[in-house]
Order: C-alpha cells, then sequence, then structure tokens
C-alpha cells in the first residue's frame, strides 16, 4: 500500500493523479484505463480539496492505494462534514446539461469499476475506487 | 510553462481559438474563461475553439466549455468546438454534451457554419 497525504490545494490534483498513474502503469495497466484512473482520481481529489476541505490548508487530503490480485483499489479521504452521493443531481438529465458543475462523479463511476462513499470513523469522507485489469 | 496557451487568430468576422495544453481545474479553466470574456468585451461574439492541441479535459474543463457556451449564447454569439481529440470527444459523449455543442472536425466547414 502506498499512502499519500496533500494539502488541499488546487496543485494536489495533478500531483495525486500523476502519482496514481504511475503507480497504475507499474502494475501493468493500458492507456485507456490510465486515462480513467487519471481522470478518476483528478476528479475524486478534487471533490475532496474543494468541497470536502473546503481548500482549507490546514486539513489534508489522504490517499491510499492498493494493489491486489487483479485489482488497484484507491481511496481519497476528506476532513469534511460529509456527502451524500445519491443527493447529486444527474448531469445528464436535460435540465442540467448546461450546468457548469456537478459532472465528477460521473466520470468517476464511468472510468472506474466500482465506486463508493463510506463515512470515516474518525470524521471526514473516504470515497473508494476499485479499477480491475 | 502554462498549463494552457491560447492563441486568436481572425477569420473574417469569427474569432479561432487555437488552444495547446490542458484544461483543467485551476489555470487552465481559467485561461478559457479570460479568454472568452475579453472577447466579449471586445465585441467578438462568433468564437470557434480549436481544440486540437488540448490533450486532457477534467470536470472543470467541461463545465468551462459549457459556461463560455452559455455566456456567448446569452450575448446573442455562437461558440463552436473543432477539432476534439478521442479522449474529449469521448468525455463529451459521456456527459451528452456532444447534444449540445456544435462540432466540427473541418475549418472551413467550421466558418462556413457561423451566419
Amino acid at each position: 500500500m502506498t499512502e499519500q497525504v496533500l494539502p488541499s490545494r488546487i496543485e494536489s490534483i495533478a500531483e495525486a493523479a500523476a502519482t496514481a498513474a504511475e503507480i497504475a502503469g507499474r502494475f501493468g495497466f493500458g492507456e485507456e484505463a490510465l486515462f480513467g484512473i487519471d481522470l478518476a482520481v483528478r476528479e475524486a481529489v478534487t471533490n475532496a480539496v474543494v468541497h470536502g476541505n473546503r481548500q482549507d490548508a490546514t486539513r489534508n487530503v489522504e490517499i491510499g492505494y492498493t494493489t491486489s490480485g487483479t485489482a488497484l483499489v484507491i481511496t481519497v479521504r476528506d476532513r469534511g462534514g460529509g456527502f451524500d452521493p445519491a443527493a447529486v443531481p444527474d448531469p445528464t438529465d436535460a435540465q442540467n446539461l448546461l450546468k457548469a458543475s456537478g459532472r465528477g462523479i460521473l466520470f468517476m463511476r464511468n472510468f472506474m469499476d466500482d465506486v463508493r462513499w463510506e463515512n470515516h470513523p474518525e470524521g471526514g469522507i473516504v470515497v473508494r475506487m476499485t479499477k480491475n485489469k | 510553462m502554462a498549463e494552457l496557451n491560447i492563441r486568436e487568430r481572425q477569420a473574417g468576422d469569427v474569432t479561432v481559438i487555437d488552444m495547446e495544453g490542458k484544461i483543467t481545474i485551476g489555470e487552465g479553466s481559467v485561461a478559457v474563461r479570460s479568454a472568452v470574456r475579453r472577447l466579449l468585451e471586445e465585441g467578438k461574439k462568433k468564437i470557434l475553439l480549436n481544440l486540437a492541441g488540448v490533450s486532457y479535459v477534467d470536470s472543470s474543463g467541461i463545465g468551462e466549455l459549457v459556461s463560455s457556451f452559455t455566456t456567448i449564447n446569452r450575448e446573442g454569439g455562437q461558440l463552436k468546438l473543432l477539432n476534439l481529440t478521442q479522449k474529449i470527444r469521448d468525455l463529451l459523449a459521456i456527459t451528452k454534451l456532444l447534444t449540445v455543442f456544435d462540432v466540427y472536425e473541418d475549418e472551413s466547414t467550421a466558418l462556413n457554419s457561423y451566419k
């Protein structure tokens, strides 16, 4: 398992994506999967930095990368007050198509095989994303 | 090097914006917003975004394209897209935005489509 702790800054998003792509590449994912993993991590870390931690520099984002068998599991934890993914409107509904935001979760679900959110027992939300080879 | 390089050229009354780099949260998205805002201030309302050199877009970048589209429409203008890479085309398909944007693969066809 590789762990990465990053401050809640916009710059951390690309840093996490680069780490994810490197680990996933070493694990043997091809170019198409790497694009999806990179994007899913960007979106998850963006949510943690911007929505969860509200770019509060005193709150970190913790990212975990675990490989097991044919699966890469990436967890992203924020220190925010909580989040209900079911409450996010479907960005592909006609009434939401012209909204400027709300597409990150769609990309995470589209490019990863499994995405779920859990409350961390010590606070914050953990999103757990799995990609199978 | 900047995350996104933007160059402008005029083709008749259409302003073509050639972009190179990434349109992602932060610098890239802000650069798109600033460019569109400035063109509107200059009264340039027919805008063609050439995305041939854009290697990567995230949800924030897609959101910025949508915002630009709605802002320009509100001002009575037209924003169209040119030369999408396959990855960006895929992202616009996933988000069903290919049904919203006018997308072209050939610049002269794109330029002729402005009324």
